[in-house]
């Protein structure tokens, strides 16, 4: 060691000045494009509308007010924003549990099909799609026309098996449904992919000592391999909460949040574009950051737990 | 407890026959090693039994069930894997108790016989770990244990050893013998070593190329071999083989080798008889070849002269790598020979222990 030690250039070795200059240039670029914006999102969450005053200044009297809480009084009590919180939670709950299942069901069959590759590279195909492009082709699945013919593809077999058209993406009973379908048919891939990699990796001796000591192909299932692949089904879970939470592209081009189909992230957009309110944006945007922060440090930990195992 | 019979068993991966037209008949409490190089199909034999691969043609029978069509789960089979298979988010406790909790076996009985097995094999102790807290040796009774808490019909072995260190090996080679005295139950044990072979087999079955070549008791297959390869397999280090031709007359026949021509004893020469004047391959274990000044009493030591090209002192003997115009063989000298590197020396082969195959089918003559 002594001897390559004197070989080493002296600005080469490591001290405490040396990291800092490696990473200088990302804690830079992160600085100005994420943490500015942060801190001037959150500062603008207490001021007005054109965030020259605070936010209190747009208190109406007589009506509640919390003060330069405003905008997160808003962000948390208005009827639509109460609607979008209803609708992203029940976007979480059925988009991660559909594709987190899903993608789990599909990577176990495709272990079985004799073209694995094709069958799984067809079910990711969809991630390979920008939001906005499965968004158009959804609306021509879901198009609702009020003439005799139908252009949308599930209007027309619809009505071929003689049944009424549906608008599938107003009728507020069902719309916020067709909308979580395209989600989950777009991340549904993605899911599988990760768990179908984790799955591979449990080596096939210990299945099949789990069905030398009795276990049918449903136990073995359950008992063996999700246990196993456990940790890896955790990280998928919370990455898809967190997309999920963050969704918007779908909703915004398919119904743009109306008949009931808002959520946070398109009410972000809407406060900060169409109602010109950048102090409520401001503060729909820093509610969503405190949604997603705990799943991000539980992810984040249980990576590192999976690591530590390897 | 129950018997084993493999009846025309073949198995074919696509173009490649792994098992061909096996017939064995292992009867109840046997313990039967399968041995052979890697690749001879061994493994797949035992997987078949098991239900982990399915038999393309041929009929398996486990005490007189045909269990062709049945699932694993179903043959009462507990089966010990290469690399222990434990379940690693599993305790060791329901590593063991896995196979009873399907079997929906009674929670006080469970724990008698997790408790009863750990005892036999010495893990109480462990019972409460995980298998990566577990050394080498450990991890591989635990996987014993979890067979012998099923109280199985038959015990399926697949090199449960070749993961252990030399010393470990010895030890639980013998623990594994103790095990199948004291269950009395058939167990099928899959080795590529021809040592654990001979220790722990009540008879052997020798297999190449997915054919079966020879089953006997270890002492048999060892002093009458049905084959060269056979001959060559069993016994470390290996039988040294020669290409020689048969001379003389059927009352006096001589073996004509490489630089010696030796005389066939008397007993021999009737099964040889056929083979007058015709090539041979003739066989002789290296502990029939003696230093011929130390050669043991009462033997017929027919002398070959030749060059000592190394030694091997292995302790209690030694390996000497002889050559006899420039064919290279090795014989077992007591320690005290002045056998030395590069000097002539003179062996003595013992014709009584010696082996005659037909060039062309391999087969012993007898």
């Amino acid at each position: 060691m002594a001897t390559s030690d004197e070989r080493v250039p002296k600005i080469m070795k490591q001290g405490r000045v040396v990291p800092w200059l490696y990473v200088a240039p990302a804690l830079l670029i992160m600085t100005a494009i994420i943490m500015y914006p942060a801190i001037n999102t959150f500062l603008l969450s207490f001021k007005n509308a054109d965030g020259t005053l605070s936010a209190a200044s747009a208190c109406v009297p007589g009506e509640p007010c919390w003060g330069i809480f405003e905008n997160f009084r808003y962000a948390l009590t208005a009827p639509i924003m109460q609607s979008a919180f209803r609708n992203n939670l029940l976007w979480v709950i059925l988009m991660v549990g559909g594709t987190v299942s899903m993608g789990l069901l599909i990577a176990v069959l495709a272990e079985r099909v004799r073209y694995e590759a094709l069958a799984k590279a067809i079910i990711f195909m969809p991630m390979a799609i920008s939001f906005v492009g499965a968004g158009i082709i959804w609306k021509f699945v879901y198009a609702y026309g009020t003439g005799r013919v139908q252009i949308g593809l599930l209007n027309a077999i619809v009505t071929s098996l003689g049944g009424d058209t549906v608008s599938w993406l107003s009728q507020p009973a069902i719309n916020n449904f067709s909308l979580i379908i395209v989600g989950v048919w777009m991340w549904t891939g993605f899911c599988m992919t990760i768990l179908s990699a984790a799955l591979k990796s449990v080596p096939d001796e210990i299945l099949e000592a789990a069905r030398v000591d009795g276990a049918s192909e449903w136990r073995v299932f359950w008992k063996i391999m999700v246990p196993i692949i456990m940790p890896t089904i955790a990280v998928v879970v919370t990455t898809m909460v967190i997309n999920v939470l963050k969704v918007f592209d779908i909703v915004y081009v398919m119904t743009g949040g109306n008949y009931g189909t808002e959520v946070i992230a398109n009410r972000m957009y809407g406060e900060m574009y169409i109602s010109h309110q950048s102090g409520r944006s401001a503060a729909i945007a820093v509610i969503l950051i405190l949604l997603t922060i705990p799943f991000m440090i539980w992810n984040v930990r249980r990576l590192r737990e999976q690591e530590a195992i390897r | 407890m129950a018997g084993v019979i493999y009846d025309h068993v073949t198995k074919r991966f696509g173009e490649v026959v792994a098992v061909n037209d096996m017939n064995l008949d292992v009867p109840d409490k046997e313990f039967l090693v399968l041995v052979g190089p890697s690749g001879c199909g061994k493994t797949t034999a035992l997987r078949l039994l098991a239900g982990l691969e399915e038999i393309t043609s041929g009929e398996i029978k486990i005490s007189d069930r045909v269990v062709n069509d049945v699932a694993p789960k179903d043959r009462d089979i507990a089966m010990v894997f290469q690399s222990y298979a434990l379940y690693p988010h599993m305790s060791v406790y329901d590593n063991m108790a896995f196979g009873l909790k399907l079997r929906k076996t009674p929670k006080p009985e469970i724990d008698q016989r997790v408790k009863d097995a750990a005892e036999i094999l010495g893990i109480e102790m462990l019972l409460d770990r995980k298998p990566r807290q577990l050394s080498g040796g450990q991890r591989q009774r635990v996987a014993l244990g979890r067979a012998i808490v099923r109280n199985p019909q038959v015990f399926l072995m697949d090199e449960p050893l070749s993961n252990l260190d030399a010393k470990l090996r010895v030890q639980t080679r013998a623990e594994i013998s103790k095990l199948h005295q004291s269950l009395q139950t058939t167990f099928i044990y899959v080795t590529h070593d021809q040592t654990e072979a001979m220790t722990m087999g009540t008879r052997i079955a020798v297999m190449k190329d997915g054919i079966l070549k020879q089953v006997d008791t270890p002492q048999k297959l060892y002093d009458h071999p049905d084959n060269m390869f056979v001959a060559g397999f069993i016994g470390s280090p290996a039988m040294n083989f020669f290409e020689t031709k048969l001379s003389g007359t059927a009352e006096e026949m001589y073996v004509e080798g490489p630089g010696f021509k030796l005389r066939v004893p008397p007993d021999k020469t009737k099964a040889l008889k056929g083979h007058l004047g015709k090539e041979v391959v003739f066989g002789i274990r290296p502990e029939d070849i003696h230093d011929r000044d130390f050669a043991p009493p009462g033997i017929t030591a027919e002398p070959v002269t030749t060059m000592v090209d190394v030694t091997e002192l292995m302790g209690s003997e030694v390996y000497v790598y002889l050559l006899s115009d420039s064919k290279s063989f090795i014989g077992r000298f007591a320690p005290r020979t002045s056998a030395r590197v590069g000097k002539q020396i003179d062996a003595g082969f013992d014709m009584g222990n010696v082996h005659f195959f037909d060039r062309s089918s391999e087969k012993t003559i007898r």
